[in-house]
């Protein structure tokens, strides 16, 4: 009997912030102070976490398996890069401009593919980003072509941070547009529209019985993560000074696929844990050996699917079963929305 | 008196197979009505393509005088229509509560919701507990649903299509699953379901079909064979003949 | 005339092309459609058979026709071995699992490839008997080229046969159209899709190793080349034989015509048609809904 009053606190408490998600912020503000050298890269990582996270909105929550999804990464990339190469640079109003289009480009290309499912939806997703980086490899004189886009001089950030040579400013205002970012992403998928979105990969006609507009829904977060994509590639236009082809290639859209994974799907969190392993492995191995990175990478992958679907959150909760079981603390904790 | 819920020469062709023929049903407000048949008279069918998952070749459905046929099954359910399916569709990760709480937030079209998200949230589960409890769930009301039973499972089915509040219920096949024991529980539910509401089942339970309905439809092969009050269809000839050449021997 | 010219040559070019990405796309879209499996490494197989094919000859002195039989039956009897492994475990999983195992092997695959056999693309030496030119009403096509056009319409012509016409064509037709049903019929499912899985990929091997002079063997191959071989798929329909034929000519012929008429747009065009086909039909040209 467990009696109404605890049954509604229970409730309650699944929105409660927990200590333990103040971690990566707690590793983001060491990192400027104790591994000053390292802030390039660390900017790198925030950028890809960020990209996960728009990933895991679309693909962990809602279950839209794509791997198009670098298409609105190299939009918002090209549209801070062109903004700033124009002369309209100021950091911040680029930033939102790439997420508008990003968002807009997400929000008719989103319709079209997610009136498929399956192979269909995976093939229409590859068939945009394949189009786009087409095109931008065709109006070369704007983007740059093959040779990226080059000579992007960001002015002082709100007018009084220089983008400096050690990346220090440049990490800042990533590590800050990230945690704007995730503060929006927590507080979607905890209310009422989040929760839907996992009944929706669950049990889409569950859904629909209970009065769903499941497509409109999903158009919705399509739109949404294609926004947040489109926010990343910005924000590694403006850090990187630089945008390649690469933004908006099948192999990107790739790798953000297997960050995600790595980390584990569906969780918020997996983004955090996948984007540092996958960079920094890929930083200390790919150099020596690229073909050497490749082949575990691939393996790690096949292990993810035959023996741990969750990936490294889900290796996390399998432990901390065993512990609680043998702390004889029972069952998992109902409360545990993330 | 607008019929709670009608439909005028409904029909649905799989190539040269029709499996709905010429249906014209009617349910009037508060009915109490039960659709039997033998296995593949289509009663499931016709279900499907009164709340919407499936489409008609051709024909109407009105609910409450509005028609509806070419909405889609989520706007359907908006409207005032719910249903339970022969297998259950629960949410199977989450809890009972959980299942019951987002079919609140969305009856109350607050299921969209990103700010102000958490009060909604708590009114709906205070909804959802306060449901649970009146059908006498609401011990299982912090229990994922993949443990619970599938006899209690069924009930939850139930009480998520009630939190709806619609003005028609289709139920089918409610006592499916339901092991002897349990069985007693879905009928005192279905006895205690609001008069207000025009309430389908089909069944195969006789028992649960005579104990509740006013009124029965026969379908077979996807045609109403004959409609009557409960004593009328017992003694119906042809009734019996459609089922003595399907049933086996009780 | 130069656009006559010119337009034969696309024309020939075109439908080689198309014919090896049918021969290797083929055994995709039966195994998709039987097996309902994303198997997104069918390159791999594809490659595999280029190189050993190649090695044979380029190293062993093989000869062609022997190198090609090797190959169909290296790569057959490896599919069965990975079928076994892991494909197996994956047939009621999600695409997302079956996406991500396919990536996890492409990855592996090229890694491997670039470790043994370097990253350049693999030379190819096409015997004798088919290389050199035909002339043909006062044009001339690459001999190799017409040899690729024949066997690409004699297998699509064995294989709607076969599927139409024998016991085993039948058996497997009942299967991708109801499975549980096929086995009440007392067909052997497993038995069947293994054997299906694997001829298919020995087709991916032999197509990978006949085409390897249009589509040079490298380790980037498979991950390369995906595109074109889910397209033909995607486009011609899952679990059939006519429409990967359709939509492999037609890719073949578009790209082809792109490459020459319009290469700074690449392949956008194609992309689009692409995008255009499937929004339109959905389960692709001959594909049932």
């Amino acid at each position: 009997m467990q009696g109404r009053a605890h049954t509604l606190a229970v409730m309650r408490a699944t929105r409660r912030l927990r200590v333990i998600e103040l971690l990566p912020w707690l590793i983001l503000i060491g990192t400027y102070f104790l591994l000053p050298s390292y802030l390039p890269l660390a900017t790198q990582i925030i950028v890809m976490i960020l990209f996960a996270l728009s990933l895991d909105l679309l693909l962990g929550y809602t279950g839209v398996v794509t791997l198009g999804h670098a298409a609105y990464y190299g939009v918002g990339a090209y549209t801070a890069g062109i903004l700033a190469v124009s002369h309209w640079s100021e950091p911040i109003s680029g930033l939102l401009a790439a997420t508008v289009m990003a968002g807009i480009v997400g929000l008719v290309t989103g319709y079209i593919i997610l009136r498929t499912k399956g192979l269909t939806l995976l093939m229409l997703g590859m068939a945009v980003t394949l189009l786009l980086e087409a095109l931008a490899n065709h109006f070369n004189s704007i983007t740059g072509g093959a040779d990226g886009l080059q000579g992007i001089m960001m002015p002082p950030l709100l007018g009084r941070f220089e983008f400096d040579l050690y990346g220090k400013v440049g990490y800042v205002y990533a590590a800050v547009v990230l945690f704007l970012a995730w503060l929006v992403c927590r507080r979607l998928l905890l209310a009422p529209f989040g929760r839907s979105l996992v009944g929706i990969r669950e049990n889409p006609v569950r859904m629909a019985a209970i009065g769903v507009p499941v497509a409109r829904r999903k158009l919705v977060i399509f739109t949404v993560a294609a926004a947040l994509a489109g926010l990343a590639g910005a924000l590694s236009a403006q850090t990187n000074q630089f945008v390649s082809l690469n933004s908006l290639s099948f192999e990107l859209s790739g790798t953000v696929l297997v960050v995600l994974v790595l980390g584990g799907a569906g969780r918020l969190y997996g983004a955090f844990i996948g984007a540092p392993i996958y960079l920094i492995a890929q930083d200390a191995l790919a150099k020596s050996s690229p073909t050497f990175w490749l082949f575990w990478l691939g393996l790690i992958l096949i292990g993810i699917v035959m023996f741990s679907r969750g990936g490294v959150l889900g290796i996390v909760d399998l432990l901390r079963r065993q512990l609680a079981g043998l702390f004889g603390r029972g069952a998992a904790k109902i409360g545990e929305a993330l | 008196m607008t019929p709670a819920l009608e439909t005028r020469g409904l029909n649905r062709r799989f190539g040269a197979l029709e499996v709905a023929g010429d249906i014209n049903f009617r349910m009037e407000v508060g009915a109490r009505r039960a659709l039997i048949g033998p296995n593949g008279a289509g009663k499931t069918t016709f279900v499907n393509l009164l709340t919407g998952q499936l489409k008609p070749s051709s024909g109407s459905i009105f609910l409450d005088g509005s028609d509806i046929t070419g909405l889609s099954a989520d706007q359907r359910v908006r409207r005032g229509l719910a249903r339970t399916f022969q297998l259950n569709t629960l949410l199977r990760g989450l809890t009972v509560l959980e299942n019951v709480q987002l079919a609140i937030l969305e009856h109350r079209k607050e299921g969209g919701l990103v700010l102000f998200g958490a009060h909604a949230q708590d009114r709906a589960a205070e909804a959802a507990y306060d449901l649970l409890e009146r059908l006498r769930l609401d011990n299982d009301a912090l229990r994922r649903v993949s443990e619970l039973p599938y006899g209690r499972q069924r009930l939850v089915e139930v009480a998520v299509a009630l939190a709806l509040e619609p003005a028609v219920l289709v139920l089918d096949e409610p006592a499916a699953g339901v092991p002897p024991a349990d069985s007693h529980r879905m009928m005192d539910l279905i006895d205690s379901l609001p008069s207000s509401m025009a309430v389908l089942i089909i069944e195969h339970d006789m028992k649960l079909v005579f104990r509740f309905a006013r009124e029965i439809t026969v379908l077979v092969a996807g045609r109403i064979l004959t409609e009557g009050p409960p004593e009328v269809i017992a003694h119906d000839q042809q009734v019996r003949d459609v089922y003595l050449g399907h049933r086996k021997h009780a | 005339m130069d656009i006559v010219n010119l337009g034969v040559g696309i024309l020939f070019d075109g439908v080689a092309y198309g014919m090896v990405l049918y021969v290797i796309a083929v055994g995709l879209s039966v195994t998709m459609g039987l097996l309902g499996i994303a198997n997104l490494a069918h390159g791999v197989f594809a490659m595999a058979g280029g190189y050993v094919a190649l090695s044979l000859m380029n190293n062993a002195g093989a000869p062609f026709w022997v190198a090609l039989v090797a190959s169909f039956v290296a790569v057959a009897l490896f599919s069965i071995v990975l079928e076994r492994l892991l494909y197996r475990h994956l047939y009621d999983a999600g695409e997302l699992e079956q996406t991500l195992l396919s990536i996890g092997l492409i990855f592996v695959a090229t890694a491997v490839a670039h470790f043994v056999f370097g990253p350049l693309p693999q030379r190819v030496d096409i015997p004798h008997a088919i290389s050199g030119q035909l002339t043909f009403f006062g044009e001339t096509f690459p001999t190799y080229r017409a040899f690729l056009i024949v066997v690409g319409f004699v297998l699509f012509v064995g294989l709607w046969l076969g599927l139409d016409r024998t016991m085993i064509g039948a058996r497997i037709r009942a299967a991708v159209d109801n499975r549980s049903m096929a086995q009440c019929l007392g067909i052997d499912t497993n038995l069947l899709f293994m054997l299906v899985f694997a001829f298919g990929s020995g087709l991916a091997a032999l197509g990978g190793s006949l085409g390897a002079d249009i589509i040079a063997i490298a380790p980037g191959y498979a991950m390369e080349q995906l595109v074109y071989f889910l397209i033909v798929v995607a486009v011609g329909g899952l679990g059939t034989i006519r429409g990967p034929f359709v939509a492999a000519l037609l890719l073949g012929l578009g790209d082809t015509a792109c490459k020459m008429l319009v290469p700074q747009f690449g392949a956008f065009f194609v992309y689009a048609a692409v995008l255009v086909v499937l929004l339109l039909k959905p389960a692709g040209l001959f594909g049932k809904a």
